[in-house]
C-alpha cells in the first residue's frame, strides 16, 4: 500500500521486507529478468518466458502445499514422493479404466497420504520432519513395490491435458497447466489471506499455544493443512504427467528440496507464521530464471547450483535480520 | 497485520512490465537469434548427460568439449540431477533449443520421459544424437552412438566361463538398476557367454546394486550369508566390482571365486592389473563423444543427418589371457582408458 510509505515514521528497509515477504524475492526476479536479457540474446524472446514458466510447474506446484505446511512451522519432506506415488496410480489406472477415475484415484490416494502425516503430527504429537521423513522412504519404496521396476508411458486425453498447448494472440504460447497452477495460487493466496481459516494457519504457525488459547481448534485445522497439501500434490501429479507423460518412480527424487528451496526464496520464513504464496510463485520462477538464464549465459550447471544455493542463504539470512530489527 | 494486497500489487506491477517488456523485445530478439543461429558465430552443439557427477559422464563431457573446440564448434554441456531425473533432461534438451543449437547428444536416463521433448526438438531442424544409451524406441533419435552392451557382456561371460576352466559354475549376478536397458543388455549378455539360462540353478544369488560400490558391498555381504560355496560374479561396472572384491575379501574368498566386470575405467583397469578382478571389458566414452560431435558438427556444414546404430566397440582386458578369446593387457588399457 502506498500509505504506508508516508506513514507516521520513516520505514526502514527491514520492515518493508518483514511487512511484504514477497517483495524481495519480486525485485530479486525483476532483476534476474533484466540481466538475463541483457547477457543473452536469447533468454528475452515470449518461447523462452513461456518455457521457464511451463518448467517451474511442477515444482511450483509442490512447493504451493510445502508453503501451507511450512507457514504452520512444519516441513514436508514426502511431497515429491506422494506425487510420483500419485502418477503412477494414475498411470496405472488410466490403462485400465478411464482418465477420470485414475485421476481422481490419483488425487484421492496423495490426500489420504497427506492426511496420514497430519494424523501423526497433531494426535501423536510427531516433529512434523521426522514424520516426513519416515514417510519419504515408506512412500517411496511403496512406489517402487507398485511400479516393479517399470516406468508406464500416459496416453490419456485427460490426464495429459495440462500439456495441452494454445496460443495467445497467436504469439504467446499457454499450457492448460500453466491457467490450473495459476488457479491454484489465487485460490490458495485468497484462502489464507481473506478467510479464518487462514489467519489461524497463520496463528497456529506464530504460536500455537497463543493460537489454542484465542479458541483456534490448533489439531483441526493443523490436520486441514496436511490435508489440503495432499490434495495439491494430487494435481501436481496431473501437472508432472501433463509436463512429461511418463510415470517414472525413480523421477523427482529432488523434488521436496527443490519445493523447499522456492519456498525459501519466496520469503516465507521456516519458522512459521510469516510469508505467502505469492512469494512462493515468485521463488519457484527465480529457480527456473536462474537455470534457464544461466544456462543461455553459458554458465556451468555446477556454478548454477551454487547460485542457487547461495540465494536460499541469501533468503534465510533476510528473513533473520528482518526479525532481529523487529523485536 | 498479515494482509498481503501490498506484495499482490507489486507481483502484478512486476509481471505486467516484465511482460511489456517481453512484448516489446520478443519480435526484435526473434530476428536476431534467427540470423545468428544461421551464419554468424561458431556451430552450437548440445551436451546432455544423465548426471554431471559420474566420472563416465565427466569424460563423455570432456571428450565432447576437446573435440567441439578441435573443430571451431562451441558445446553446452547440460544434465541432470540425479539418474532418473526426466523432468531435468526435458528442461535441459528445451533450453539448448532456445539457444539455437544445431545438434543434440543425449544419454537418456529413461527415453520414455523424454521422447516429447526430442520430437519437439528434431522438429525445429536439429539433429538428435543417442550416446552410449539407446532410446526406446530406437527412431526417437536421428542416430547412436554406443557400446554394443550385449557384446560386451557376452565378452565377460565368456572370459570368466572359460577362466573356470570347465567348473560347474556357481555364479552371484550384481545387477544394475531393475528395468534398465543397458542393465538388461550386459545382464543378457553375460549369461549368453557363460551359456546359462535366466533362473539356471547355477545362478547362486542376484541383487541390484545399482551399480554403486557401496550397495554392491553390501548386497555381496548378505548374499554370502545365505551361501560362501560360489566361483564367480558377474558386476555390471566397476564400482560394483570393487564392491563385490571387498566384501569376498572379508570372507576370505578372493582366491577361490573369478570376478568379472565392464567399463574401462582407469580405476577398474588399475584393479585388474592388482589382480583384484580378473577382467575388464573396456567401452569407449570418448569415441562416442568425439564422433556424436563430428556428427553434428558434419550436419551443420553440408546439411546430412547422420542415422543408424554406430557400436563404439569394446575390448577385453586382462593380464590372464585365455586360448581362444580375443583380449589386451591392462598396459593397453591404462593407456585407453577414461576417468
Amino acid at each position: 500500500m502506498t500509505a504506508v510509505v508516508g506513514a507516521r515514521r520513516r520505514v526502514t528497509v527491514s520492515e518493508l521486507v518483514l511487512r511484504y515477504p514477497a517483495l524481495g524475492p519480486s525485485c530479486a526476479l525483476l532483476l534476474a529478468v533484466v540481466v538475463f536479457s541483457l547477457v543473452t540474446n536469447t533468454f528475452l524472446s515470449l518461447d523462452n518466458i513461456s518455457l521457464v514458466v511451463e518448467q517451474s510447474l511442477v515444482v511450483g506446484t509442490l512447493a504451493l502445499g510445502q508453503t501451507l505446511v511450512i507457514l504452520t512451522a512444519g516441513i514436508d519432506l514426502a511431497n515429491a514422493a506422494i506425487m510420483v506415488f500419485g502418477t503412477l496410480l494414475m498411470a496405472k489406472l488410466a490403462g485400465a479404466g478411464g482418465g477420470l477415475t485414475a485421476l481422481l484415484a490419483g488425487i484421492v490416494l496423495c490426500a489420504a497420504v497427506g492426511s496420514i502425516s497430519g494424523v501423526l503430527v497433531t494426535s501423536l504429537r510427531l516433529p512434523p520432519f521426522i514424520v516426513t521423513l519416515g514417510m519419504l522412504t515408506v512412500v517411496a519404496a511403496s512406489s517402487r513395490i507398485f511400479a516393479a521396476g517399470q516406468s508406464f508411458p500416459v496416453s490419456n486425453g485427460l490426464l495429459n491435458l495440462l500439456g495441452q498447448r494454445f496460443y495467445l494472440f497467436g504469439q504467446i504460447e499457454i499450457t492448460l497447466g500453466m491457467l490450473l497452477g495459476l488457479a491454484m495460487f489465487l485460490f490458495a493466496w485468497y484462502a489464507l489471506s481473506r478467510t479464518a481459516w487462514g489467519r489461524h494457519v497463520y496463528a497456529l504457525g506464530n504460536d500455537p499455544e497463543a493460537a489454542r488459547l484465542t479458541g483456534i481448534h490448533v489439531n483441526r485445522t493443523l490436520f486441514s493443512v496436511y490435508l489440503l497439501a495432499g490434495v495439491i500434490y494430487g494435481f501436481a501429479a496431473w501437472q508432472a504427467i501433463g509436463r512429461i507423460p511418463n510415470a517414472d518412480p525413480n523421477a523427482y527424487q529432488t523434488g521436496n528440496l527443490d519445493s523447499i528451496t522456492a519456498v525459501v526464496i519466496g520469503g516465507t520464513s521456516l519458522f512459521g507464521g510469516r510469508g505467502g504464496v505469492l512469494g512462493t510463485l515468485v521463488g519457484a520462477l527465480i529457480v527456473s530464471v536462474l537455470r534457464s538464464g544461466l544456462t543461455q549465459a553459458g554458465i556451468d550447471e555446477l556454478y548454477q547450483d551454487v547460485a542457487t544455493g547461495l540465494l536460499v542463504i541469501v533468503a534465510v539470512a533476510l528473513d533473520q535480520l528482518a526479525r532481529r530489527r523487529s523485536r | 497485520m498479515r494482509r498481503s494486497s501490498g506484495s499482490v500489487r507489486f507481483v502484478v506491477i512486476g509481471a505486467v512490465a516484465v511482460a511489456v517488456v517481453a512484448a516489446g523485445c520478443s519480435t526484435q530478439r526473434a530476428s536476431d537469434s534467427g540470423s545468428a543461429g544461421a551464419n554468424s558465430g561458431p556451430v552450437k552443439v548440445g551436451l546432455v548427460t544423465k548426471t554431471d557427477t559420474n566420472p563416465y559422464f565427466v569424460t563423455l563431457r570432456e571428450a565432447a568439449k576437446a573435440a567441439a573446440d578441435q573443430q571451431g564448434a562451441q558445446l553446452i554441456a547440460l544434465a541432470g540431477k540425479f539418474d532418473g531425473d526426466n523432468e531435468g533432461q526435458v528442461a535441459a534438451i528445451e533450453n539448448l533449443v532456445q539457444q539455437g543449437v544445431k545438434g543434440i547428444l543425449i544419454t537418456p536416463s529413461n527415453s520414455g520421459g523424454i521422447i516429447g521433448a526430442l520430437q519437439q526438438a528434431k522438429s525445429r531442424g536439429i539433429t538428435v544424437i543417442a550416446l552410449d544409451t539407446e532410446t526406446d524406441p530406437k527412431d526417437a533419435v536421428d542416430a547412436t552412438w554406443a557400446t554394443d552392451n550385449l557384446g560386451a557382456g557376452e565378452k565377460q561371460g565368456a572370459y570368466v566361463k572359460a577362466a573356470l576352466n570347465g567348473a560347474a559354475p556357481k555364479v552371484l549376478l550384481l545387477d544394475g538398476t531393475p528395468g534398465g536397458a543397458v542393465d538388461t543388455q550386459r545382464h543378457n549378455g553375460f549369461l549368453k557367454g557363460m551359456g546359462l539360462a535366466d533362473g539356471a540353478p547355477q545362478i547362486v544369488g542376484r541383487a541390484n546394486a545399482n551399480g554403486d560400490q557401496n550397495l554392491a558391498q553390501q548386497a555381496t555381504e548378505n548374499l554370502l550369508q545365505r551361501s560362501t560355496d560360489i566361483n564367480s560374479v558377474y558386476t555390471l561396472n566397476e564400482p560394483t566390482a570393487r564392491g563385490a572384491y571387498a566384501a569376498l575379501t572379508a570372507k576370505g574368498l578372493t582366491s577361490k571365486v573369478v570376478i568379472g566386470s565392464i567399463d574401462g575405467g582407469c580405476q577398474g583397469v588399475q584393479d585388474v592389473k592388482a589382480g583384484k578382478y580378473a577382467a575388464t571389458v573396456m567401452q569407449f566414452p570418448k569415441k562416442m563423444a568425439q564422433d556424436g560431435v563430428t556428427a553434428v558438427v558434419d550436419f551443420a556444414k553440408n546439411g546430412t543427418k547422420p542415422s543408424g546404430f554406430h557400436d563404439t566397440g569394446s575390448e577385453l582386458i586382462t593380464d590372464k589371457p585365455l586360448a581362444g578369446l580375443e583380449a589386451k593387457d591392462t598396459a593397453f588399457g591404462l593407456q585407453n582408458c577414461w576417468g
